[in-house]
């Protein structure tokens, strides 16, 4: 998501897009502004925002399933915005979708679901029936080839989803909250297959979720969405280290587990009062830095005693990253955060206690 | 009664299932289509034509409102120009089919509404044409809908057909008013309640399985 010398080379890239709907009652809604965004090829981009924020609306467009009011969305170099008919629809067979409701045809068995978008695109029988074996094969679903949707458990039906969208070999797979659906065993394994099929294919996956711990799984960027906006964007391990808009810290303190402890939380406030008082500090440390030494030099070198008041360590990527609340002297907040900085963690003040 | 009853009671019979399975068939061919292009017309929906969904649906619903013995006579014109008689058992299809038609259409509109909107949009996200999503989607994901509303159909049709004796058609209703009510034979009229009553039954019953045969949408029961 960073900006790539050549424009084109981004497998997704939306430039200055506006979208306005028609609400009933309240004349026109506007759900994006101003979004711009790249997604480089064989990423897995994660957007996380709140419901109504925008995100289905912003996946949608990357498929002409919504129109941008203004503003360009290309995919693989071609202007899915202003493409029409036949062209629209060679777009859209590369690009595959998953859905939060699966949307499966109840109609049709696992076999005749997968074999679906083949038949659309027209391909002889022989073709069809070898693909869909090799899909039905790569997401673990022989002994249920012959099932109908109804016989199957929401994990079985997005492997479906999954396979389906991967029939036209697309270059570009969306997901809609795939695993919004699913209970937190079904959705790893759910989101293990998707990096595999990324791993594997070098596909560029575009999901959205509202679950921050989807996107520390698996994405390897991320975007922050609010009230039709991006606030923040970038590598997720960099997001997670140092957000930057209150929306991405809101999002981190739920996934993060840490959380300040309720007693402390209720007696915060953010200026600092008069008389003695702590400062509660949040600090983050990502790749080898150890945090525990740098507390005991933090007592030893500058005396001053802080206190652990919440902390984490997890990974983000392949990298750890780890999250410490402490509090210290509001005296001498500023000089321990220097020193902190000094030596490689992130600092920030959370507010005051007295 | 008498073996010459029995004859009379048994041509009647096959002359109500000629009528009924002629019109349903037309009312069908004419229905489906006209009933798939009601569910998908509106505003932003598939084959978004407002104007025609309009005029259609106005068209629909003033056929639907005129009573059936009143378009029967009514129609006489077009059915003698269409069938080259106005009178006989053939001649009795064209106001039959006529009154099935749009009664047909609704049904289909519903069932085709029914279809949930999600499986239209991953069909376009695949990349299908309208044509595409109406025959490998909505069709076979209404099915189930669509086989219970001609069982509906058919069932009227039958009882409309008794009607169409009125303007000289035949079957069992003409049968009955003109032997159990006019000549006032009991017997006759009971036999032909009793048939129709069959008729119909078996026809609900056969919709009803097969609707059951293509609803994959409950897992199927395996204790049975
Ligand atoms: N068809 C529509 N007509 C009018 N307004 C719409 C329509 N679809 C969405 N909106 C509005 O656009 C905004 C963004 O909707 P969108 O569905 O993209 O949100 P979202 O982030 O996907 O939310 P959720 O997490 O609940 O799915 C919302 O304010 C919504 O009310
Ligand atoms: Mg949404």
């Amino acid at each position: 998501m960073s900006q790539p010398a050549n424009p084109t080379a981004a497998a997704i890239r939306f430039d200055a897009v506006e979208k306005a709907l028609a609400a009933q009652g309240k004349g026109r809604v506007v759900a994006l502004r101003d979004v711009t965004l790249e997604v480089p090829p064989g990423a897995i981009c994660g957007i996380i925002g709140r419901s109504g924020a925008g995100k289905s609306t912003l996946l949608r467009m990357v498929n002409g399933l919504e129109r941008p009011s203004s503003g360009t969305v290309t995919v693989a170099g071609h202007d899915v915005g202003r493409a029409k008919g036949a062209g629209l629809r060679r777009i859209r067979r590369d690009v595959g979708m998953i859905f939060q409701h699966f949307n499966l045809l109840a109609s049709r068995t696992v076999y005749g679901n997968i074999a679906l978008p083949l038949e659309i695109a027209g391909l002889p029988a022989a073709e069809i029936r070898s693909r869909v074996s090799d899909l039905i094969a790569r997401v673990g679903l022989e002994a249920q080839a012959k099932r109908y949707p109804a016989e199957l458990s929401g994990g079985q039906k997005q492997r479906v989803g999954i396979a389906r969208a991967l029939a036209t070999r697309p270059k570009v797979l969306l997901s809609d909250e795939a695993t919004s659906a699913l209970d937190p065993e079904t959705t790893q394994t759910v989101l293990a297959l998707l990096r595999d099929i990324n791993r594997d294919l070098g596909l560029t996956i575009l999901l959205i979720t509202h679950e921050m711990g989807v996107v520390r799984d698996i994405a390897s960027d991320m975007a922050v969405i609010d009230a039709g906006r991006i606030v923040e964007a970038g590598p997720t391990h960099d997001v997670f280290v140092s957000p930057q808009h209150p929306t991405t810290r809101s999002f981190l303190s739920g996934v993060t587990g840490i959380n300040l402890p309720g007693f402390i939380a209720a007696r915060m406030q953010d200026s600092r009062p008069d008389g003695p008082a702590q400062e509660v500090i949040r600090v983050t440390f990502s790749g080898s830095h150890a945090t525990d030494p740098m507390l005991a030099r933090l007592a030893s070198e500058m005396g001053t005693e802080a206190n652990i008041l919440a902390g984490a360590v997890e990974e983000i990527g392949t990298r750890p990253f780890g999250n410490l609340l402490i509090s210290v002297d509001a005296a001498k907040g500023a000089a321990a955060r220097g020193f902190l900085d000094r030596h490689g963690l992130m600092t920030e003040v959370m507010g005051y206690v007295r | 009664m008498s073996a010459n009853l029995i004859g009379l009671l048994y041509d009647a019979t096959l002359q109500t299932l000629y009528m009924v399975a002629v019109s349903a068939l037309l009312g069908t061919l004419f229905g489906l289509p006209l009933g798939v292009f009601l569910a998908t017309s509106q505003r932003g929906e598939l084959m978004s034509a407002p104007w025609w969904n309009t005029v259609l649906g106005l068209v629909v619903n003033a056929a639907r409102s005129i009573p059936f013995i009143i378009l029967v006579v009514a129609i006489i014109p077009f059915t003698r120009w269409v069938a080259g008689t106005s009178i006989g058992t053939t001649a009795a299809i064209v106001p039959l089919t006529l009154a099935a038609t749009p009664f047909i259409a609704r049904l289909v509109e519903n069932a085709i509404r029914e279809v949930d909107a999600g499986l239209i949009e991953a069909a376009r996200a695949m990349g299908a044409t309208p044509v595409q999503i109406i025959r490998k989607v909505l069709i076979p994901e209404a099915l189930p809908g669509l086989v219970l509303g001609l069982t509906l159909a058919v069932v009227s049709l039958i009882g409309y057909s008794a009607m169409v004796g009125a303007v000289g058609g035949e079957g069992l209703g003409d049968l009955g008013i003109r032997y159990g009510y006019q000549r006032f034979m009991p017997d006759v009229m009971l036999a032909v309640v009793v048939i129709l009553i069959v008729m119909v039954q078996l026809v609900q019953s056969a919709g009803e399985w097969i609707a059951r045969l293509v609803d994959k949408r409950a897992p199927r029961n395996r204790g049975g």
